[in-house]
């Protein structure tokens, strides 16, 4: 036997290399075998679909959309539906999580008790069941369309969704409120460096706004108004995408307050007391002293929450809200091509799961104690 | 969860489709060793597949493939039905999880080819219709724009309705669910100003409301929605049984057999009687079995039309008229190529 196998480095390069070969020929194994019988039992195969016309009607989109529109243009509106969904479900699962989270800890009995219902009640119901009730919910029990009153003039809560007035053209004041909002955070962390407010940054958002004033579109509300079946004009919020926020966000917020309340309660009951006797008061205790500590507890186990909130919205599909998972099941039907179908959504479930690791990894890193990041 | 459901069948079906072609014995052959038909059918379409309240399938589509037992076997409850949803049909056919499709499935250009599937003869002549509540007060579905419509996923119902408000320049909003029974509820419910699917679903549909006579279903078809059973390609002698027993149903009621005269009609005159019933033998061997098959069809099964009145006819919850699905001695469609 030459030398080299005596070589420990040598053997476990061997062995790794060995491993990854079979798997490698597994794949390829498979994924052959898979085109061979495809074309024996002449079931279409390729990605070609995508580019020819999807034919079937999509109930709600961001895009501009019709039946003759193609398949992947169908899947970018089922994308964007899931993204929608993702995005407003995983702030407000955050934000009530880190409420009740925090109520859990809280010294006042009722509203400990409270939000220890709320969690075990929410933790420990299947969400497909929950999605179902709130959808049921909003579609039995709320007024028909034509019964609505209104509630501050122009709001419409009706069993085919809420209904609200809502500017045409949001472009530009969405613009600038996001340079606005933007200065203000630059003024502040100026001010709470130096201790004076400069207010330059401002010129800009300022000089933007008194331009699209005077050129600009008017800002136009249009409000909702009963014309045929339903309501037009305004916008609108379906009992689908609803009942599907609703569902997951109280259902996600639960995990997520379990996951702050454990957060919280690691931190040394010592750190607490040694701020109070600097002279903090409470509300600066918790803020500088036990949340920054807390988050390095919370974020890692936040992450796989994020990722469940987006997954589980593949439960649309139950209800009948337009997600990706939705519209590629369509897909799949009228073209037969389940394989490749699969493959996209797929494909497209694992790079969103991968880009929110990839930021909550980089927001880990930055509240972790220097030379400890893990 | 049922998420994770969904994935481990695409995986299982992928894993299938992938290993395929290790093993390609005859579907035949298989049925044999194993004993049974395995078929796909709708998990709750009363009048064509559902089950009745002792758990026993019943309907014509159930019927159909009773007969491939019959056929197969000379035993019509050799057979066991896997209910599918119209989106786990094809992928269960084509994985091989049932043998025969007999789910009201709609004949068409590309499921014949792209999808991969061979159609047995139609044994039901359908169209896609609309439902609506009477209180609306809508007659003609041409009042239908800006209606939202909730529609099955999966079916060839989601393109003729987007074909046929596009035909027509309306608008509408199509709600999309998997589940039969949550999309009725969301219909009645008043989620939606119309029910689409075809006009025979929406008789059974209807049967399962608390006052069916609230439910008005509106003139206009849309479509031609042939109804047949479908098997995989790529195996001819299976596909041929399937046919023939489809053409035997109807035969049978051409002949005017029937599962309570057969045994006096095998003692008939008629040569082309005989052949069917295999006295004169020659059918049998020719599709590889039993020479009693027709016999044991119509015998356990009954005819066409048997199964016709006793599942959707005139006396059924479901009261629909024989119409195009009448013989064509009737001025309906229904015609079987000759037996011999």
């Amino acid at each position: 036997m030459p030398q080299i196998f005596y070589s420990l480095a040598f053997r476990r390069h061997l062995l790794q290399f060995s491993v990854l070969g079979i798997v490698a020929a597994l794949f390829w194994f498979l994924i052959s075998n898979a085109i061979t019988n495809l074309s024996e039992q002449r079931i279409a195969s390729g990605f070609d679909f995508l580019f020819t016309e999807a034919a079937f009607d999509i109930g709600e989109s961001f895009i501009e959309y019709s039946s003759t529109s193609s398949f992947l243009k169908a899947f970018q509106v089922g994308l964007l539906n899931t993204l929608l969904v993702a995005l407003i479900g995983n702030i407000f699962a955050v934000f009530l999580g880190t409420f009740i989270g925090m109520a859990r800890v809280s010294s006042n009995w009722l509203i400990k008790k409270v939000s220890d219902v709320y969690i075990e009640t929410f933790r420990n119901i299947p969400l497909l069941l929950q999605l179902f009730f709130w959808y049921v919910l909003i579609s039995e029990f709320l007024p028909s369309v034509r019964e609505a009153e209104p509630y501050l003039g122009s709001v419409f809560l009706t069993q085919r969704g809420l209904y609200f007035p809502f500017p045409q053209n949001i472009l530009e004041p969405t613009a600038i409120a996001l340079f606005a909002l933007i200065s203000l955070v630059m003024i502040y962390r100026k001010w709470r460096k130096s201790n004076r407010f400069d207010f330059k940054p401002l010129l800009l958002p300022v000089v933007l706004g008194a331009f699209v004033l005077i050129f600009g579109r008017p800002l136009e509300f249009t409000s909702p108004m009963l014309a045929g079946f339903n309501f037009e004009g305004g916008a609108s919020i379906t009992p689908e995408l609803g009942a599907l926020l609703l569902g997951l966000v109280l259902y996600t917020a639960a995990f997520i307050a379990e996951i702050v309340r454990s957060g919280i309660e690691s931190i040394d009951r010592g750190q607490v007391e040694a701020g109070m006797s600097l002279g903090l008061k409470p509300p600066l205790v918790f803020q500088f002293i036990v949340l920054p500590q807390a988050m390095r507890v919370v974020v890692p186990p936040l992450t796989s929450q994020l990722l469940n909130l987006t997954k589980n919205s593949s439960l649309a599909v139950a209800i009948g809200y337009p997600d990706l998972l939705n519209v590629s099941n369509t897909a799949l039907n009228q073209t037969g091509q389940a394989v490749e179908c699969i493959l996209i959504v797929m494909l497209i479930y694992l790079s969103f799961s991968l880009l929110t690791s990839l930021v909550m990894n980089i927001y880990n890193k930055k509240t972790a104690i220097p030379g400890e990041a893990r | 969860m049922k998420l994770n459901n969904r994935l481990i069948a695409s995986l299982a079906l992928l894993a299938t489709v992938m290993w395929l072609g290790s093993a390609q014995a005859s579907t035949i052959d298989e049925i044999k060793k194993r004993g049974h038909v395995k078929c796909g059918v709708s998990a709750g379409l009363p009048g064509f597949s559902a089950p009745d309240s002792k758990g026993n399938w019943q309907g014509l589509d159930v019927d159909v493939c009773r007969a491939l037992g019959a056929a197969i076997f000379g035993d019509a409850k050799k057979v066991k039905f896997v209910g599918l949803s119209a989106q786990q049909r094809f992928t269960a056919l084509q994985s091989g999880e049932v043998d025969v499709l007999t789910r009201n499935t709609t004949h068409t250009l590309s499921r014949d080819t792209s999808v991969g599937l061979n159609f047995a003869p139609t044994n039901y002549y359908d169209g896609q219709g609309f439902m609506v509540k009477k209180k609306s007060k809508i007659t003609s579905a041409k009042q239908l724009s800006g209606a939202a419509i909730c529609v099955q996923q999966g079916t060839t119902t989601e393109r003729n309705l987007a074909d046929y408000f596009r035909q027509n320049k309306m608008k509408m909003k199509p709600i999309v669910m998997e589940g039969n029974d949550e999309l009725f509820k969301a219909f009645l419910a008043g989620r939606c100003d119309a029910l689409t699917t075809d006009a025979s679903g929406l008789a059974a549909e209807r049967t399962k409301a608390k006052n069916p006579n609230e439910l008005v279903i509106l003139p206009e078809v849309i479509s031609k929605e042939p109804l047949a059973a479908a098997v995989r390609h790529g195996d001819d002698a299976f596909f041929d049984i399937v046919k023939w027993t489809v053409y035997a149903l109807i035969s049978a009621e051409e002949l005017g057999i029937t599962s309570k005269n057969v045994d006096q009609k095998i003692k008939s005159y008629n040569p082309d009687v005989l052949r069917f019933l295999g006295k004169v033998p020659g059918n049998g061997k020719a599709l590889g079995l039993d020479e009693k098959w027709a016999y044991s069809i119509v015998k356990q099964v009954g005819n066409y039309g048997e199964s016709f009145e006793k599942h959707v006819g005139k006396k059924t919850a479901l009261r629909l008229d024989r119409g195009l699905n009448a013989l064509w001695t009737d001025g309906g469609l229904m015609y079987s190529p000759p037996l011999k």
